[in-house]
């Protein structure tokens, strides 16, 4: 079965990032597809490369990289929430004139339309939020 | 699952659940984003306003000294992005000390019938708001 | 056509939990995860809705585990389930409707 998975908040504050993170796992390690997780609201800050967590923490932006490395998941930042919240990739932080970029590998910026895809192309579109 | 083809796409019911208030936090103006990218993509979509989400629709919503923008404005245009079903249910409106008469007068054009004006905002009690969830294909929480 | 429900803060805190079993029709799944599995123990007040309620009632064992409530202070008519389980309640129920 196909499965879309929404992330509504960001890392370490709230459960939502993880939640989805072992969900997600589950989903995959039952041979079912992953079509994209959506990342959406605060849920944009889990793509940055730049968070540095204690050593004794869990690493969740490095977590949701490594799985996508593995199972080749399509990670989805929102182009509109991210930009609110400081989250650029190369080319939005050259057309923004920005200094910086952060986003983390494995992660891609795009549109709302893509959360609408996933809907329809998932079989089930399961949400983690506040 | 209501899997009609039409157009060469598969039309699903999408439901957007609106349970937060505008403005203390920004869930519901990212879901009123949603909203609008997702009417392009000619799905069978309508709205649901249970509990707190039932203040995002309330008339004379004004931000200008708390410099927010107020955004209540754009309900009004779901209709001309053919987003014309907002189930709102009456319990979480009475438990909130509200009625329709404190709600914004949102209407859609029907071009089927002479372009005539009806009403977007379909008042619904708990039970039929219960079957309308229970009919639905994808849900977007917020 | 059923749906899974899912909530996630606690009853004590929040109406999510209330107006969730209010919402679900008979046939439909509960499922109580992170701050949601408070509503699990027994001899609280929302136990007591759950054991009036229409739908099936499931929470996330690692979730109650993480909070250290024992599998014998949960109440009768719910089943604990794991990730997988999630997954399973998800691929059988039409869609997932998040009460967040």
């Amino acid at each position: 079965m196909k499965f879309g998975v929404v992330v509504n908040e960001g890392p370490y504050t709230h459960q939502a990032s993880d939640s989805a993170y072992n969900f997600t796992k589950a989903a995959l390690a039952k041979g079912h597809e992953i079509v994209r997780v959506f990342f959406y609201h605060d849920g944009v800050n889990n793509g940055t490369r730049l968070t540095v967590p204690p050593s004794d923490d869990r690493n969740i932006q490095e977590n949701w990289s490594a799985l996508a490395k593995e199972h080749e998941l399509d990670l989805v930042l929102c182009i509109a929430a991210a930009q609110r919240r400081g989250i650029l990739d190369e080319n939005e932080a050259k057309r923004q004139g920005k200094d910086a970029d952060n986003v983390a590998e494995g992660f891609r910026i795009s549109g709302l339309g893509q959360l609408i895809e996933a809907g329809i192309q998932a079989d089930r579109l399961v949400t983690f939020g506040d | 699952m209501s899997e009609d083809m039409e157009e060469g796409g598969t039309v699903k019911k999408f439901m957007y659940m609106n349970r937060k208030a505008p403005y203390g936090t920004i869930y519901a103006l990212e879901a009123l984003e949603v909203v609008l990218i997702g009417a392009a993509f000619d799905q069978d979509v309508s709205l649901a306003f249970i509990d707190d989400g039932v203040f995002q629709l309330t008339k004379d919503q004004n931000t200008d000294d708390i410099g927010i923008k107020n955004f209540s404005p754009a309900f009004r245009a779901l209709g001309d992005y053919d987003v014309t079903k907002l189930y709102v249910e009456k319990e979480s409106l009475a438990e909130r000390g509200l009625t329709q008469d404190d709600l914004m007068d949102l209407v859609w054009e029907d071009e089927d019938d002479d372009w005539a004006e009806k009403p977007s905002i379909i008042m619904v009690s708990r039970d039929e708001m219960k079957k309308v969830l229970g009919d639905q294909d994808v849900i977007m929480s917020f | 056509m059923s749906i899974l429900h899912t909530v996630n803060k606690s009853p004590f805190q929040k109406n999510d939990f209330s107006s969730c079993l209010s919402h679900a029709n008979a046939g439909d799944a509960v499922l109580l995860i992170e701050d949601g599995v408070y509503g699990a123990v027994s001899g609280t007040e929302a136990a007591k809705q759950i054991s009036s309620a229409e739908a099936s009632v499931y929470v996330l064992g690692g979730d109650l585990a993480a909070r250290g409530i024992a599998s014998d202070k949960i109440a009768d008519g719910i089943t604990v389930v794991g990730y997988d389980g999630f997954v399973d309640l998800a691929a059988e129920h039409q869609a997932v409707n998040s009460w967040l």
